[in-house]
């Protein structure tokens, strides 16, 4: 595998029937990066992420690598190396762990190892398993997993995918505090050679795992930087952690980062 | 930066995954089993049935198996696909009018028109199109490549602009109807409403001779045995776990970076060209096909098997069309009248109770049998989706 490559995102715009969810977004997410995005409900992450992986039509430029991506369908983009997950667990709850691994690692298979059956575990499927710890529950159906595990799941199935930019729309949502910090910890271990972006709402998770933070509002970028240049920024305090409960919380951010 | 930590440490909250023997060797038991089994399908359909069932009887089963074979591809692109196709009479209709045809022609002895194309009179000439089907060369293939090459050019049109649920079934359904106009409206070169009957032989062979129909039957039955095995590799293959993935989570696959739509595509025209076959054998079976054999109200009939017997599994769509088509001959013959509403309330029935279909309640006696907890009635597979935790 060759290096990360790094995203670059150019005066974004994506209009729902005269109402602009994104406005003119500009960011570069450089090569290995853990990116937040953060921001109040309706400041257009999800939007965001939505017109990066072709699922809503936008203008401007969105480019992975050399690849323009604006235009492409969805199934493209995901051939170029780009992944993502949803604000709920969408694994393929009837099929086990290692059905659903295997799908994702599968869409350059032709159609004559298609219409084989599986036999044992592919190299990269066993990797995986590795990395997001569920190799003790290959044969268990996606449907009865536990919550994170699934989330866990979600991001392996980014893996053998062989995605080199994540896009991960709230992971820790849901997830106890182990469960948070086994999720951060993979994060770490998989930006080595990948780049992740992060849709979060947990202060806590992000000053704990976030290299840089974008925060968007109202369709716009606001605040750019690492996570105490953002939480020092009086626009960011006053749009988003305004309130005493999270002005509270600035102080130990400088540990990070 | 801290250091990489190893993998998360997974907190064993989910069941623990039955241990069993190794996959090798329950495959190998797996393997067995389907051999067992279709040895024993074999035995059923070659040696029982001939030997307990009277002629007029076997040949009614050669019927069924027909429909059996309609049901197969159903189960596959409904069942496994989760494409409910309301029109699979189109398929079934290309299949045994291209068949008919060709008996037809065959009948009537080189260079001569079919009889009712003499009896309408409006005609001169056999009509450009039935001259291919005089060959068998060109029939036979014809068969099954006719309504695989429709479904192909319908369902590209149709998955690509992504028509799904209950508009596909619409549209599958309304195709059905489009057809039987088709038909009934060209009567001078399809036979209209009666369709093409009174067909005499098959290759040679005197239909009217109980030998030669029991050969038929024997065809039938091999063909639909041949169509599970295909069936059976197609479920187990990985397209068959993708088909799945398809239906439960269209979207999702297409981030995976899949393109949905020929998946589908996939499923779809291996079923068209099931039920084109069976519609094939259907015409020696029965000795006719026409628009009422083929129209929305048998094409609706063929997914009532389906569901009675278990859309998912390979066995439940076969076994549930065989026993609706029997249900149904056998009621209609002492209660005239009341068949269509049984049928209806059956439908009705199997859906709101037993999604899975009688397959399901296997399923439970054996889940039962091994492991289940006790305590926990859950009939009907769920569709889980109560797992997800907002």
């Amino acid at each position: 595998m060759s290096g990360p490559d790094g995203l670059a995102i150019r005066d974004l715009r994506v209009s729902f029937d005269g109402f602009t969810a994104v406005d003119g977004v500009s960011l570069d997410v450089p090569p290995g990066d853990i990116r937040f995005l953060i921001g109040p409900n309706g400041a257009g992450k999800t939007t965001l992420v939505d017109a990066v992986t072709g699922l809503v039509r936008a203008t401007g430029s969105v480019r992975f690598g050399e690849h323009e991506l604006l235009g492409r369908a969805v199934h493209r983009i995901s051939r170029l190396g780009v992944g993502r997950t949803f604000q709920t667990s969408t694994v393929f709850e009837e099929l086990t762990v290692l059905q659903n691994l295997d799908i994702a690692a599968g869409a350059r298979r032709s159609w004559a190892t298609l219409v084989r059956r599986r036999h044992g575990v592919p190299d990269e499927v066993a990797a995986a398993l590795d990395t997001i710890g569920l190799a003790g529950h290959v044969d268990q159906l996606a449907g009865t997993l536990a919550h994170g595990q699934k989330q866990w799941l979600e991001i392996g199935m980014l893996l053998v995918q062989d995605a080199r930019l994540l896009l991960l729309d709230e992971p820790v949502a849901g997830m106890s505090h182990e469960e948070r910090d086994a999720t951060g910890t993979l994060l770490e271990k998989v930006s080595r050679d990948r780049t992740v972006v992060v849709i979060e709402h947990d202060m806590d998770f992000l000053r704990r795992f976030a290299r840089t933070v974008t925060v968007l509002h109202a369709g716009k970028v606001l605040s750019e930087g690492t996570v105490a240049q953002v939480q020092a920024d009086p626009r960011v305090q006053e749009v988003y952690l305004g309130h005493p409960v999270d002005a509270a919380g600035t102080a130990p951010a400088g540990t990070e980062a | 930066m801290t250091a990489v930590v190893g993998p998360p440490t997974v907190t064993t909250v989910g069941p623990v995954p039955a241990g069993g023997p190794p996959p090798g060797r329950r495959r190998r038991a797996l393997r067995l089993r389907a051999a067992a089994g279709f040895a024993c399908g074999a035995a059923l359909l070659f040696a029982v049935a001939p030997l307990v069932l009277s002629d007029f009887r076997l040949s009614l089963l050669a019927k069924y198996l027909c429909l059996a074979m309609v049901a197969v591809g159903v189960g596959i692109a409904w069942g496994r696909g989760g494409m409910l196709t309301l029109g699979q009479g189109v398929f079934f209709g290309l299949g045994g009018y291209a068949m008919a045809m060709h008996l037809k022609l065959a009948d009537a002895g080189p260079g001569a028109m079919p009889d009712f194309m003499q009896l309408y009179g409006q005609l001169d000439e056999l009509p450009v199109w039935w001259r291919p089907f005089a060959s068998p060369w060109f029939a036979l293939p014809a068969t099954v490549l006719l309504p695989m090459a429709v479904a192909f050019g319908l369902g590209s049109l149709v998955f690509r602009r992504r028509v799904r649920g209950a508009y596909f079934a619409i549209l599958s359904q309304a195709l059905a109807a489009a057809m039987v106009i088709l038909l009934v409206g060209q009567q001078g070169t399809t036979g209209g409403t009666n369709g093409l009957t009174d067909i005499q032989g098959f290759f040679g062979y005197d239909l009217d001779d109980p030998v030669n129909q029991r050969m038929v039957y024997f065809v039938i039955a091999a063909c639909l045995l041949g169509l599970l095995v295909l069936a059976r590799q197609l479920i187990q293959s990985r397209y068959g776990e993708l088909l799945v993935a398809v239906r439960d989570g269209e979207e999702r696959v297409r981030f995976l970076g899949y393109d949905p739509a020929s998946v589908k595509l996939v499923a779809y025209v291996v079923a068209a060209g099931m039920a084109g076959l069976a519609g094939a054998l259907f015409v020696p079976a029965v000795g006719i096909i026409s628009p009422a054999l083929i129209g929305i109200v048998p094409s609706i009939e063929f997914v009532i098997g389906v569901a009675v017997g278990g859309r998912a599994t390979l066995l439940g769509p076969v076994l549930g069309a065989v026993a609706v088509a029997w249900a149904r001959t056998a009621l209609s013959e002492r209660f005239p009248g009341t068949w269509t509403y049984l049928q209806g309330l059956l439908f009705v029935l199997v859906v709101a109770f037993l999604p899975g279909g009688l397959a399901s309640l296997v399923a439970l006696a054996r889940r039962r049998g091994d492991d289940g907890p006790p305590g926990r009635f859950t009939l009907w597979r769920k569709r889980s989706r109560t797992e997800t935790v907002a």
